[in-house]
């Protein structure tokens, strides 16, 4: 993620942003996929997929309105690189990807290799055009 | 996603979401009661405190070593690559093996690897690469990532299958 430069890169301030929106951003991933297995019986990863979208359209927007000069390195700290960060994860996909596969389920690996990346880089697009487009 | 999975709710071989799955009683439990339970808070502190330290670390790695305007963000492919096989390593352990404290997979798999590995910051490398121009790369990062992720998760937990050997509880 591109954190910036200047004096601000080393403060405390910005570590600090980065490790409150990480604590947040971890416990959302905990509370939501639990909430979206919640409501579905499908051994198919939805709740990882749900906050990989969502932290990346948030991440988008944080992005977009940081090249508008509307949110400062703090709030990219700590919405962007902590919250969004935290909020989604690699690790947790590939894991899944592995154990969908090593249960013979090819086709929902394969979906989930598939999707993530695309649903990803959709949800970041999406983000980014929809701020750019408020921020004219 | 209508009818219960196949073997019903429970899942014997363990989880495939390693953050948490309700397939799993032992995930389940960690949440029974609500809130107002010590042991639910205890995993949201312990969540909260790995992803403040996963999150800090991945800042570290990335502020240390930027990706050059255009060029490969090696930093966050390394951050995502090292995440997925520590958590191969890790899930073996705790989930197959029943080793480590009720607290190491929320600590150490859903905040500290959770928080350091990123798929948002994966999305804008890939969409500021496109911006450039710079589709190659963009492309290469897109799937390169992939790949080594996945390499790594399966590395991971062969490498501690194989060192732990026969004596796994379940799967």
């Amino acid at each position: 993620m591109t954190a910036g430069g200047g004096d601000w890169t080393g403060g405390r301030l910005v570590w600090t942003a980065v490790a409150l929106g990480g604590a947040a951003g971890a416990c959302l991933r905990y509370v939501v996929d639990r909430a979206v297995q919640a409501r579905h019986e499908s051994v198919f990863p939805w709740g990882t997929l749900t906050v990989n979208a969502a932290g990346s359209a948030l991440l988008g927007a944080v992005t977009g309105a940081a090249w508008a000069g509307a949110a400062g390195p703090g709030a990219v700290a700590l919405l962007g690189t902590g919250l969004c960060g935290a909020l989604t994860t690699y690790s947790t996909f590939s894991y899944e990807t592995l154990r969908l596969a090593e249960r013979g389920r090819a086709r929902a690996a394969l979906a989930n290799a598939v999707l993530t990346p695309a649903v990803a880089l959709g949800s970041l697009w999406a983000g980014l055009a929809l701020v750019r487009y408020l921020a004219g | 996603m209508s009818g219960p999975p196949s073997g019903g709710r429970d899942e014997p071989d363990g989880p495939v979401d390693p953050d948490v799955d309700l397939r799993v009683p032992a995930h389940r439990a960690e949440t029974a009661g609500g809130l107002r339970f010590r042991r639910t808070l205890a995993v949201l502190a312990a969540v909260a405190a790995g992803g403040a330290l996963g999150a800090t670390a991945r800042y570290a790695l990335i502020s240390a070593w930027p990706a050059p305007p255009g060029g490969l963000p090696w930093a966050t492919l390394a951050v995502n690559t090292a995440g997925s096989a520590l958590l191969g390593v890790l899930m073996v352990l705790v989930a197959e093996y029943g080793r480590g404290h009720p607290l190491a997979r929320p600590f150490l798999g859903t905040g500290v690897l959770g928080g350091f590995t990123t798929c948002s910051a994966y999305a804008l490398d890939t969409v500021t690469l496109l911006e450039r121009g710079a589709a190659g790369t963009a492309s290469a990062y897109l799937g390169g990532t992939l790949a080594a992720a996945l390499g790594a998760v399966w590395a991971g937990a062969a490498a501690a299958r194989a060192v732990l050997g026969g004596r796994a509880v379940a799967g």
